[in-house]
Order: structure tokens, then C-alpha cells, then sequence
């Protein structure tokens, strides 16, 4: 087995596991590990330079990533005319301009503000090693290899489609430039990471918050008769 | 009539000495751990002054508390549901923690490791987040008995509407005047931090009302840090996760009274039971400013009345409730005698602790005067009963605080006390009960046996006068069923796992 199938036809099923299993894991058993680590309290104004570019950026273009993988063909009409091809790289572009300044302002915060640098562990750098990556490959295709909205439908679609349906053909990546083995790469290692890092908060967006009343009223006694059926619940049983 | 019982305290402040024991006995039990240094779940401030954190009143800034629209419906300053989640990356009305302190202790090895030298080792202060040298520029009770202070007093936005002549001498050293506001969670009726978390993590206990933080289910958002008026959310920077007084409730479980109450040097604490309406919350924070603290008032149940009885028990409110419920303090101070007031009840979270407002030194000129009209010094309260505006003490300031700027709750308040303090001076002292006496009783809405109850409740009252627990009955909780230490993450403070930053 060649190093493009093992980090490009194993991995990412290695990944995949570790994020489905021990997410599930955490999840169930560690709960109170799971938070954003928000460190606003700390330091304020530089994170909002960084935090809201890298967040907004980073989820919108991932947003982007995912509609071409559904849909590679919508992708493709929509690039039949140039103005329009034009214009959804360089928004691609700007956003990834946007999220690297994010990352870069919340590096620069990490190593320079001394009660950051204070409550930073060795996987925030690491997660923000690997985030970095992402984002700089993803730019550097965005420059170096025009038009990746047209041809990525075609070359990296079919790869990402081979991984998702247990048909690994890591031999589509093997070929590829640096910069986009790189990308694909460092996505996969940002999966395995997911479940041990802060990076877990991800999956906790919390949705749900648009549906629920205001108000949540618990009751500690089970007598479900006098509860309020709208607006109050029994203390949920977590095992 | 959908009744529910809520556990509520009542500080008298007229008899806070602002010690900080409560501060201090909280802190040892709750938030002695790295993360939680900067928290007081109970602090005391001293008014007029800005208070902790800095500026908490300031909702223009902070973005606290409910507000009603034109339509007069009910929205929640901080966001719209969808805002809210917008603002999970960066949310603009969240303190800082220059907004609290950063909190320090001292190099105190020095003092024991430095070779011997010129002049003596001092012990420097040193950060506890960065573990840096720091210098000290701000800390728990920062703003202590700085009446009149131009940096604290002056800026305290609750003084808006006292007339500046008064705001004038308030700051002249021989009319300073301020006194001491303790503060803990209100475990508001319609609480903003439960409706601000986006994880739906806060709740509020169904029976006793008791707000919480499942630790388990934030997910470190801080929504509710903004959200919460009183500014008593606070966020745990090493675990991540979002914390707030728990009210003691594993103490009020075994029928004790929190550390804070239990501790009071002054005496100035009382616990007990109220019945509400829980139909009625929405409809008692949604009225006009100048109808809010009746309304909030009104949702507050009879416990004797026999519809609210039968309401009650169908509501799964048991006898031994119902029983505390009628014997509370906190119901006869707030209803029965209509002495105590929420904290700003424009905040439309409908709080549930409630003060008693404060007496105050009377003015100078008016004390000279007294002189010059040969008064005894017991009359001077006597007199003061019918010149409260010239109280040192602004009745408009505490009405800001505690009525909604209307100063007729204060005034009746504080009238009650001056003709309770006045009838027992002249009673132990003079001997001298007249009709002049009941008379000047009556004029506060009492009667002598009244005035006899008030005293004994607010001057020599016993512990369990004071603190009235109804039987909590453990045994019929959902978790008695269950692994205790499962349940350990739905109490909002404690941890199971050690909290690990970056994972
Ligand atoms: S005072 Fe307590 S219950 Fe009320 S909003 Fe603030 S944290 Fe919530
Ligand atoms: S312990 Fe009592 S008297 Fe002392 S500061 Fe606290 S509330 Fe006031």
C-alpha cells in the first residue's frame, strides 16, 4: 500500500470512526467537557477582529463545500456563464481572505495576549495549526489553481463521493498538486481532531434554540399530573 | 390559578453593616476554584456607587433584562432568538473581566525565600489567571464606603431624577451619605438568563423556583452572562461554562438556610415561601413601567385564602408547604405589611428577593433646626415621619432602585419604620404611649399590636423566625431514584471530570 492509500484511502476512515465514536462517546459520558472555551471574558476586542471573520468566513465557505458535494451539478450550470464563475470565486476568494485574517488576528491574540497565552493548551495550538492549514492551502488553491468551483466538481467531487460511499479510490487524489493534497489532508486530520479538541463544539449549534419557549421550568418531583403541560418538563434522566 | 412556590429571601437593609461575611461565607463554599476567583454569587456594594461588576444598571450597555415594545409586548433586550445566534462568535454586551477585577494574590514566599537584604521583602501581587506580576487596579469591594466619591457615587445611573442640588451635597463630606445593597441571583419569575441560553441550559426548579445552570448541557455561549440585568451569571473562564448562585439549594434541602443567610452578622436576612401564579408571570412583566411593581406584587398568593389552598394542592403543593408558606417571613414583610420591594423591577424579570429600604441620617439642617425648636433628640424621627423628603437619603433614589422611580412604596416603607422606632423609643424609654403615639401610628397604617409584630420580626426575631424551610421531602425527588453522582451535573456547580481548557 502506497503513502497517497494510506493517508488518502485509510485515513480518512480512521478519522470518520474516531469522529463518530468517540463524539458519541463524549457526548454521552463527558458532557461537561463540551463547551466553546469562549475566552471573551479574557481579551475582547482582538477576538472580535479574529473570531467573527474566522467563524463566518470559515462556516459559509464549508457551507459552500457541502452544496458542491450535493449538488456538483448546480455548481456546474451555475459556472456556464463566466461573469457568474467570476463571481462566485472571488466570493469563494474573499472569504477565505476573510477567514485567514480571522485566523491570523486569533493567532497573533494566542501568542501575544499574556492571559490568552495563560489558558491556552498544547491542542488549542494544535487545533489552530491545523485550522491555519486549511485555510491557507484552501486559499493558495484559490490563487495558484483558478476556477477550482469548475474543475473541483470534477476532481475532488468524485474523490470526497468514493471516501463517503466506502468505495475509496485514493488514487484520484495521488496525481493532484501539493496544495490540494494538502487541503484534503489536513480536512481529514481536522476530522480525527474534532472529538479530542474544543473543535467538538461544532456540533453543538444550537438550533434548537429558534423552537423552544423562553422560559424552562424543571420539576425535581415526578408528578407529571400538576405539571404544566407547555412549559415545564421532569428533571431529564441522562442515563 | 396555576400556583407554585418559590423559596425568596428578604434583606432588611436598614440593618446591613456591610461586613461581607455573606460574601465571604459564599465564596469558601462555592467559588473558591480557578475560573471562579473573580465571582461573588453574594456581594455587597455600597449606594450610591457603581457596584459589581461596574455599571451593572447601565442596560444602554449591558443589554440586560426584558423591555416592552409599543405593541406592549414582552421582548428580550439582548437578541431576537436568530440574533442571538449570530452573536455566538463575539457577543457585544458581554462584560470583561476589567468589568469585575482581575484577580490577584500575593508573592507570599518572598517574604520567607528572599536573601537577606537592604530592606525588607514585600509580598507583590501576582495574577491568578496570567500567575504574572500585576499591578492592582481594581478588586472585591473596591468601591467600600465611598459614599460621595466622584469616581463610584457620582456615576451611579440610579441617581437619575434626584435633583442636582441634592446630588451637589451628597457629595460634601458632611452630608455623604450611602448605604450597603447585598446582592445574590433574584431567581427571577421570568428569568432573561434562562431565556438568553441558547443550549437551553438554564432552568428554573418548578418547586421552589430555584434558577440553575445544568453545567452538563452550556456549552460556554454566555448569553445569559449579557442577558441577566443583575449581572449575576457569571462565566468560568478555566472550565468554560457559565455558573450563578445556586441559592444553596443542597442546604435548603436539609432544611438550612444558604451560607450567605445563615452567616448575616446583621441579622438582615429572612427566608420563606411565596405562592405565585405562574398563569399571570407573562402578563405581570408585560405592563406599563408605572403599573409593573403592583403587577409583580399581585401575582404573589394568599397563603390563607382558601381558593389559592385548593389551587395550590391541586398544583401538587403539599401541606407542608403550604404551611411554610403561611408562616413566611418574606410574605408578611412583602404583602402583609408592604415594606419590601424588588431590585429594579423595570427589569421585568420579576425578581424575587426582596429589600427593605434603608432609614437614613436625618438632614443636617433639619437636625438644626430640631435644635433650635428645643426638640429631644427621640423626637427627631418623629418629625422626620412627616419631612421624609429631607431625609439624607433620597427617597427618589431608592425609589430608582426599588419602586420604579415611584416614591410611594418608599415613602409608606420607610414610614412604617420611623412609627415602629418611634412608638418602641417611646414606649422602653419615655414610658410615654399617648394618643399623639397612636396616632402618629395610625398615620403610617399601624396599630400597636402591628407595630409590636413588626418590631419583634425585624429587631429579635429567633432563627426560625427568620428562616422558615418547608420539608422537602428528598425522598419523592426524581433523583432519589437515581446514582446521585449522575445527577451531580444538574446542579450547576461541582464537576465529576476535571475540566481540561483546549479539550
Ligand atoms: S437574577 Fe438570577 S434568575 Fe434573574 S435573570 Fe439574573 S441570573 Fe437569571
Ligand atoms: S453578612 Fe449581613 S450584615 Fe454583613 S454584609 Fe452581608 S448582608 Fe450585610
Amino acid at each position: 500500500m502506497s503513502t497517497n492509500d494510506l493517508l488518502f484511502g485509510v485515513f480518512p476512515y480512521v478519522a470518520g470512526a474516531l469522529l463518530v465514536v468517540v463524539t458519541v462517546i463524549r457526548w454521552r459520558f463527558r458532557p461537561f467537557s463540551i463547551s466553546s472555551l469562549s475566552s471573551q471574558l479574557l481579551e475582547s476586542r482582538r477576538l472580535y477582529w479574529g473570531s467573527v471573520p474566522f467563524h463566518w468566513g470559515l462556516s459559509t465557505i464549508l457551507v459552500g463545500h457541502f452544496v458542491a458535494l450535493i449538488i456538483p451539478r448546480g455548481f456546474e450550470i451555475w459556472n456556464g456563464a463566466p461573469l457568474r464563475l467570476y463571481l462566485l470565486e472571488a466570493t469563494g476568494l474573499a472569504l477565505g481572505l476573510w477567514a485567514a485574517f480571522g485566523i491570523g488576528v486569533l493567532a497573533y491574540r494566542r501568542f501575544t495576549n499574556a492571559r490568552i497565552r495563560a489558558v491556552s493548551s498544547t491542542m488549542d495550538f494544535v487545533v489552530l495549526g491545523v485550522v491555519a492549514l486549511q485555510i491557507f492551502s484552501g486559499v493558495w488553491i484559490a490563487v495558484g489553481y483558478r476556477w477550482g468551483s469548475f474543475w473541483g466538481t470534477s476532481v475532488f467531487v468524485p474523490y470526497v463521493r468514493s471516501i463517503l460511499t466506502f468505495d475509496p479510490k485514493p488514487e484520484y487524489v495521488d496525481p493532484l498538486p501539493f496544495a490540494l493534497q494538502l487541503h484534503a489532508f489536513t480536512f481529514w486530520v481536522f476530522l480525527a481532531l474534532m472529538p479530542f479538541t474544543r473543535l467538538v463544539h461544532i456540533i453543538t449549534l444550537p438550533l434548537g434554540y429558534l423552537t423552544r419557549p423562553w422560559q424552562r421550568v424543571v420539576r425535581m418531583r415526578e408528578s407529571p399530573a400538576v405539571y404544566h403541560p407547555a412549559s415545564e418538563k421532569p428533571l431529564e434522566r441522562q442515563h | 390559578m396555576r400556583v407554585r412556590a418559590q423559596m425568596s429571601m428578604l434583606f432588611h437593609l436598614d440593618k446591613c453593616i456591610c461586613c461581607h461575611t455573606c460574601s465571604v461565607a459564599c465564596k469558601n463554599l462555592w467559588t473558591d476554584r480557578p475560573g471562579a476567583e473573580y465571582m461573588w454569587w453574594n456581594n455587597v456594594e455600597t449606594r450610591p456607587g457603581t457596584g459589581y461588576p461596574t455599571g451593572w444598571e447601565d442596560q444602554d450597555h449591558y443589554k440586560g433584562g426584558w423591555k416592552r415594545d409599543e405593541k406592549g409586548r414582552l421582548k428580550l433586550t439582548l437578541h431576537s432568538k436568530a440574533g442571538g445566534l449570530g452573536k455566538l462568535f463575539y457577543n457585544p454586551s458581554l462584560p470583561e473581566l476589567e468589568d469585575y477585577y482581575d484577580p490577584f494574590t500575593f508573592k507570599y514566599g518572598d517574604l520567607f525565600d528572599t536573601p537577606q537584604q537592604e530592606h525588607q521583602p514585600t509580598a507583590v501581587p501576582i495574577s491568578k489567571i496570567t500567575g504574572k506580576e500585576m499591578e492592582v487596579n481594581g478588586g472585591p469591594n473596591w468601591d467600600d464606603d465611598l459614599g460621595g466619591s466622584d469616581v463610584f457615587a457620582r456615576n451611579d445611573i440610579s441617581l437619575e431624577g434626584v435633583d442636582d442640588t441634592v446630588r451637589a451635597q451628597m457629595e460634601e463630606i458632611e452630608r455623604v451619605v450611602f448605604n450597603y445593597l447585598p446582592r445574590i441571583c433574584n431567581h427571577c419569575l421570568n428569568p432573561a438568563c434562562v431565556a438568553a441560553c441558547p443550549s437551553g441550559a438554564i432552568y428554573k426548579r418548578g418547586e421552589d423556583g430555584v434558577v440553575l445552570v445544568n453545567e452538563d448541557k452550556c456549552k460556554g455561549w454566555r448569553m445569559c452572562v449579557a442577558a441577566c440585568p443583575y449581572k449575576k451569571v457569571f462565566y468560568n473562564w478555566d472550565t468554560g461554562k457559565s455558573e450563578k448562585c445556586i441559592l444553596c439549594f443542597p442546604r435548603m434541602e436539609t432544611g438550612q438556610a444558604p451560607a450567605c443567610a445563615h452567616s448575616c452578622v446583621g441579622r438582615i436576612r429572612y427566608m420563606g415561601v411565596l405562592l405565585y401564579d405562574a398563569d399571570r408571570i407573562e402578563e405581570a412583566v408585560s405592563l406599563p413601567d408605572d403599573e409593573l411593581l403592583d403587577g409583580q406584587l399581585d401575582i404573589i398568593l394568599d397563603p390563607y385564602d382558601p381558593a389559592v389552598i385548593t389551587a395550590a394542592k391541586a398544583s401538587g403543593i403539599d401541606d407542608g408547604w403550604l404551611d411554610a408558606a403561611q408562616r413566611s417571613p418574606v410574605y408578611k414583610f412583602v404583602k402583609e405589611w408592604g415594606m419590601a420591594l424588588p431590585l429594579h423591577a423595570e427589569y421585568r424579570t420579576a425578581a424575587m428577593m426582596f429589600y427593605v429600604p434603608p432609614l437614613s441620617p436625618v438632614m443636617s439642617t433639619i437636625e438644626r433646626n430640631m435644635v433650635n425648636l428645643d426638640l429631644d433628640a427621640e423626637r427627631v424621627d418623629f418629625e422626620l415621619l412627616d419631612q421624609l423628603d429631607k431625609a439624607r437619603l433620597p427617597v427618589k433614589y431608592l425609589a430608582n432602585l426599588f419602586s420604579v422611580g415611584d416614591e410611594e412604596p418608599i415613602r409608606k416603607a420607610l414610614r412604617i419604620m420611623l412609627a415602629v422606632r418611634s412608638y418602641k423609643r417611646l414606649q422602653s424609654v419615655d414610658q410615654s404611649i399617648d394618643k399623639t403615639t397612636t396616632a402618629m401610628l395610625a398615620s403610617a397604617g399601624l396599630t400597636e399590636e402591628l407595630a409590636e409584630e413588626i418590631y419583634k420580626l425585624t429587631t429579635i426575631p429567633t432563627i426560625d423566625d427568620r428562616f422558615v424551610f418547608p420539608p422537602y421531602h428528598r425522598e419523592m425527588s426524581i433523583e432519589a431514584m437515581e446514582d446521585v453522582m449522575e445527577h451531580r451535573g444538574m446542579a450547576g456547580f461541582g464537576a465529576l471530570e476535571a475540566p481540561h481548557r483546549g479539550a
